[in-house]
């Protein structure tokens, strides 16, 4: 890539940016993470909906799967926190709808991901 | 008073949507959020599903039944379509983000490659599942 930027300028930012770069990157990491892991889920929901309850149960079982299906669930909510969290950011300009609207989706994204993960570790450890 | 109020409601916002013409990477670029917020309802469909796994058989069973319904296909069919796009797109961002494919000639093929993408493994998983039962 083409650097904009001069020597002097690179070197200033270095200063700043070590911690703030964190937030970034690590929304990257879990965007990357999602690429196989939904692609995974897509083939492992064809699988289920041609299945019934007996299959998605044993489905469940098989450690691989629920290890998969647990960091899925988990990564996706995350990563929809951060996305949502920008959508809201970039509309609500207003500073208590905002806030509130932030919480509603923090609270919903780690209400239905603990919800769905428990769920799969009750399965997968022989609960249902 | 009021004619300084009425002054400062008639500037002019910021160059928007309505100077533009229309092209692909706007449309790309708006698709990534509308399919985000769709695949987050998406999301919330996955968990339901996990807890009625963990329900039961009943709760189970009206789980499939919904999502078997002519509503819940057609759900499951944009939903099929939003990830597909938003996996392609998402990729394309992290190229961009690598420093890669920002001219203008690249992020219009990128943007074509991303639809062609969109519409070949929606139908492609959408022909699986009518092959195996699944639909």
């Amino acid at each position: 890539m083409a650097s904009y930027r001069t020597p002097l300028s690179r070197a200033r930012g270095l200063g700043s940016a070590k911690h703030g770069v964190t937030h970034w990157i690590s929304e990257r990491v879990g965007a990357i993470a999602l690429v196989p892991l939904t692609l995974w889920a897509a083939f492992g929901v064809l699988r289920l909906a041609a299945g019934d309850y007996g299959f998605a149960v044993a489905w469940i079982r098989e450690p691989l799967n629920a290890t998969l299906m647990v960091l899925t669930l988990a990564i996706s909510f995350w990563h929809m926190h951060a996305g949502l969290r920008v959508v809201v950011e970039d509309y609500v300009d207003q500073t208590l709808n905002r806030s509130v609207l932030l919480l509603i989706n923090l609270f919903v994204c780690g209400l239905a991901g603990a919800l769905a993960v428990f769920s799969i570790l009750k399965v997968a450890l022989g609960g249902a | 008073m009021t004619d300084t109020a009425k002054v400062q409601r008639e500037r002019p916002l910021s160059p928007h949507l309505q100077v533009w013409r229309w092209h692909i990477t706007m449309a790309t670029s708006i698709l990534h959020r509308a399919t985000g917020v769709a695949l987050y309802v998406g999301a919330l469909i996955a968990a339901a599903w996990a807890v009625a796994l963990a329900e039961g058989p009943d709760a189970y069973a009206t789980f499939k039944l919904a999502m078997g319904s002519p509503l819940g296909k057609l759900v499951m069919f944009g939903l099929t379509l939003s990830f597909f796009y938003h996996l392609a797109n998402g990729i394309r961002h992290l190229v961009w983000d690598s420093g890669h494919g920002l001219d203008v000639k690249s992020a219009n093929a990128s943007a074509v490659l991303v639809f062609a993408f969109t519409a070949a493994a929606t139908i492609a998983v959408w022909a699986i599942a009518a092959m195996t039962g699944a639909i």
